[in-house]
């Protein structure tokens, strides 16, 4: 693994940082307090080519590499992780999932909306029964002669309420459960396909989560991604991707929470001198600085090992379990840090505390990650 | 800890209490931002805004460990409610209480105690927060009063108080022996209160900044006499610190329960979370800590109802109550999985809350300055 980074991941890094201090820093708050972000920003992205980073050119993408990416997911983190994990699902989910397992047909239908951010997209997967245990889905497919008939109920959709194009995994094959499972992609405004209210979260409140329901929706067999009844690994083949993705965005909350804290800590004066001269305060941003440190590198290193196709599921579960943690604890003491002001919404720790919370969540709590690290260890 | 069973049968009745009248409206007023007066006035019927004074002063009187109790139950179900209550009885109160003259006390702990009004303390400031000694407020005697200039902020209750204590230096050339305390009211000239902070959580609990510009404070406002206020804020704080401990106790065992009832009814897998070592182990290190947490909190509250010298205990109590009530909030929404982060479950609004345990009252950081001085002495 080579610790540098290449001139154009550097340049891609940079332009991330620019456009996030320019477009996304100003109006982070507002995000949060409105709990939206509205739909323009969207095409603007997508005129920057940050709605199809890892697309190849072909299909209107920039062709970013693994890491270029992951850079960039943490610099978008920085100032609005709720951005970040609406564009992680859409870039790293979606589209690399159509990329991947879609016919020709399927690609050149929706790759090109997607990259050129006509169409944003959703991920679903978990159900209200269905959370840790993904395996467990109730949510059915039931092929009848053209079309498949869903019924059912997902929860926690990210993008729900503004996504255009959904991945929905269903039971196509109940009785065989895990092994039934089939990814459906499906649009938008079909009749029997019903977006419910709009979740009200702790954090990221940006980001559009939604309830998805279903009651006899018909959807066109050839909608089926990849083959039938093998959607659950392809739900498994991304995992990987969206952890590095969501450890990338711990790091980004933690990096920004530690830079406001020191910035705070060098002006804040309390018993005649800036309180960064106490000790107390010295070693709180010292062991922020390192869990910080050591994250970013397993991050990293997981998204090289996925960059060049080497199995990474031990190691992206790793990054995202230590990354999110240590997110957390770092959060907690920017806010610490600040006193009564980091209680207050006016300084954006107060918002970096409760959106770091949900990255030891999603993607699979952190019990689900030691269940997977577990499992590989004993292999 | 064993207590009596007087104490149990009283914090049955504040059990049920709270359950039925407080834990209702706790949704509702954090999604709002709304001060939870129908809460308080509730309270008040019950006697319970003058726990700490005796009933020639309308209050009921009742122990610290009773008083504990109270905060610690209705922190339980809604900490907006919780550290209203809390900084009513130990901030607004105790002062008058504890160093008040006879006149001024009669004048204003009644009707504070009976819940006609509600009262506030003003003690930090934009400048002075940990460093509490730092106060810049400005207090003049000029003939029969006081010309007050300055600010405070983060006070609990601002705009919806009545009775005011506050610190301002009278003396600028005797650093915090020159500090001293008043007594305001609402609606004196000069005395205007700002906008509501738009706060974390406890988003119920009113908090607002405080302006004095040529306020004029008549010179019997004083409480006790000038250069007193630094002492006499120290000591009000050992008492806040215990109730502060109380409402993290409170809060944490609200997170505590609701995560017990969430793992046995949640399956996964094909059967109850409860069922999982991990998160056996999980709810088994929540309670440990909940009880020696809580065993922190009634010492400190039984030295105080004995009189002793509690300013090491208290500072311990608080800090490691707030500090175990955040780890237990925590967890509770890792329990809860997608649905602890979701506003529609109250652990979500129990991390919220409880983060400011850390921070009011004295930072965690402070307790350690406070802990450590006792230990050198």
């Amino acid at each position: 693994m080579d610790f540098e980074l290449s001139e154009d991941q550097k340049m891609i890094k940079e332009a991330a940082r620019e456009f996030a201090s320019e477009k996304l820093a100003p109006r982070a708050q507002e995000f949060d307090e409105k709990e939206e972000i509205p739909k323009e920003l969207y095409k603007e992205l997508a005129d920057l080519g940050y709605m199809g980073m890892l697309m190849p050119e072909e299909y209107g993408g920039s062709g970013l590499d693994f890491i270029s990416y992951i850079l960039v997911m943490e610099e978008f983190s920085k100032t609005c992780a709720a951005l970040e994990i609406s564009l992680s699902v859409h870039n790293s989910l979606i589209s690399d999932a159509i990329f991947k397992y879609g016919t020709e047909v399927q690609k050149k239908k929706y790759l090109p909306k997607l990259t050129r951010g006509e169409f944003i997209g959703a991920y679903s997967l978990t159900e209200p029964e269905a959370g840790t245990d993904a395996g467990s889905l109730k949510t059915t497919a039931i092929l009848k002669s053209d079309h498949y008939i869903i019924n059912g109920t997902k929860t926690f959709v990210t993008n729900g309420g503004i996504a255009d194009l959904f991945m929905l995994f269903t039971l196509t094959k109940p009785e065989a459960k895990s092994k039934g499972i089939s990814c459906l992609l499906v649009e938008k405004g079909l009749k029997g396909f019903n977006i419910g209210a709009k979740e009200k979260k702790m954090g990221i409140r940006g980001s559009d989560t939604r309830e998805l329901s279903f009651e006899d929706c018909q959807v066109p067999k050839e909608n089926i991604l990849g083959e039938e009844n093998k959607g659950f690994n392809i739900a498994l083949s991304l995992l990987d991707s969206g952890r590095i993705g969501v450890g990338a965005q711990s790091v980004g909350i933690a990096q920004s929470a530690l830079d406001e804290s020191l910035k705070y800590s060098k002006e804040r004066v309390q018993f005649g001198q800036p309180i960064c001269n106490f000790q107390a305060i010295q070693f709180k941003l010292a062991n922020m600085a390192t869990q910080i440190e050591a994250a970013r590198l397993l991050v990293y290193r997981a998204a090289w090992l996925r960059q060049n196709n080497v199995r990474c599921t031990k190691e992206a579960s790793m990054a995202k379990l230590f990354a999110s943690e240590i997110a957390n604890f770092v959060v907690n003491e920017a806010v610490q840090i600040h006193g009564g002001y980091g209680y207050m919404k006016e300084y954006a720790v107060e918002r970096y505390f409760r959106d770091a919370r949900v990255t030891e969540i999603y993607e699979g709590t952190s019990e689900a990650q030691r269940i997977v690290i577990s499992r590989n260890l004993l292999k | 800890m064993y207590l009596d069973k007087k104490y149990e049968d009283f914090r049955k009745k504040i059990r049920e209490f709270s359950e039925k009248e407080i834990e209702p409206a706790a949704h509702k007023i954090d999604e709002s931002a709304e001060f939870p007066y129908d809460n308080i006035k509730k309270i008040a019927e019950l006697g319970l805004l003058g726990m700490v004074v005796p009933p020639e002063y309308g209050g009921s009187g009742i122990d610290t460990l009773k008083y504990v109790l109270v905060v610690e139950e209705l922190s339980r179900v809604c900490g907006s409610t919780g550290i209203t209550v809390a900084a009513h009885n130990s901030l607004a109160i105790c002062p008058i209480f504890l160093f008040g003259n006879e006149e001024q006390k009669k004048k204003y702990i009644p009707p504070l105690a009976k819940g006609e009004k509600l009262g506030a303390f003003g003690l930090t400031e934009p400048e002075a927060g940990s460093d509490a000694g730092g106060t810049k407020t400005t207090a003049v005697l000029d003939g029969e009063n006081y010309v007050v200039n300055g600010s405070k902020c983060f006070i609990t209750s601002a705009s919806v108080a009545e009775t005011f204590v506050i610190t301002a230096v009278t003396d600028k050339t005797k650093g915090t022996k020159g500090i001293s305390s008043l007594i305001l009211e609402k609606g004196m000239k000069g005395f205007s209160v700002g906008k509501k902070e738009n706060k974390m959580g406890l988003r119920g609990s009113d908090t607002a900044t405080l302006h004095f510009e040529e306020l004029k404070v008549p010179k019997e406002n004083l409480l006790g006499k000038e250069g007193e206020g630094f002492k006499q804020f120290l000591i009000t704080l050992d008492g806040g610190r215990v109730s502060i401990g109380a409402m993290a106790l409170g809060i944490a065992q609200g997170a505590f329960d609701q995560a017990m009832k969430f793992s046995r009814t949640r399956i996964q897998f094909e059967k109850p979370l409860i069922e999982f070592q991990a998160i056996q182990f999980k709810l088994a290190d929540m309670a440990t800590q909940i009880e020696a947490a809580r065993h922190l909190i009634y010492h400190a509250a039984f030295l105080e109802d004995k009189g002793e010298k509690y300013v090491k205990e208290s500072a311990m109590a608080k800090l490691f109550a707030s500090e175990v009530a955040r780890y237990v909030c925590y967890q509770a929404i890792q329990i809860f999985g997608g649905y602890g982060y979701s506003r529609e479950y109250p652990v979500e609004r129990y991390l919220r809350d409880v983060k400011l345990c850390e921070i009011g009252e004295g930072t965690s950081e402070i307790q350690r300055l406070v802990i450590f001085r006792e230990l050198m002495r």
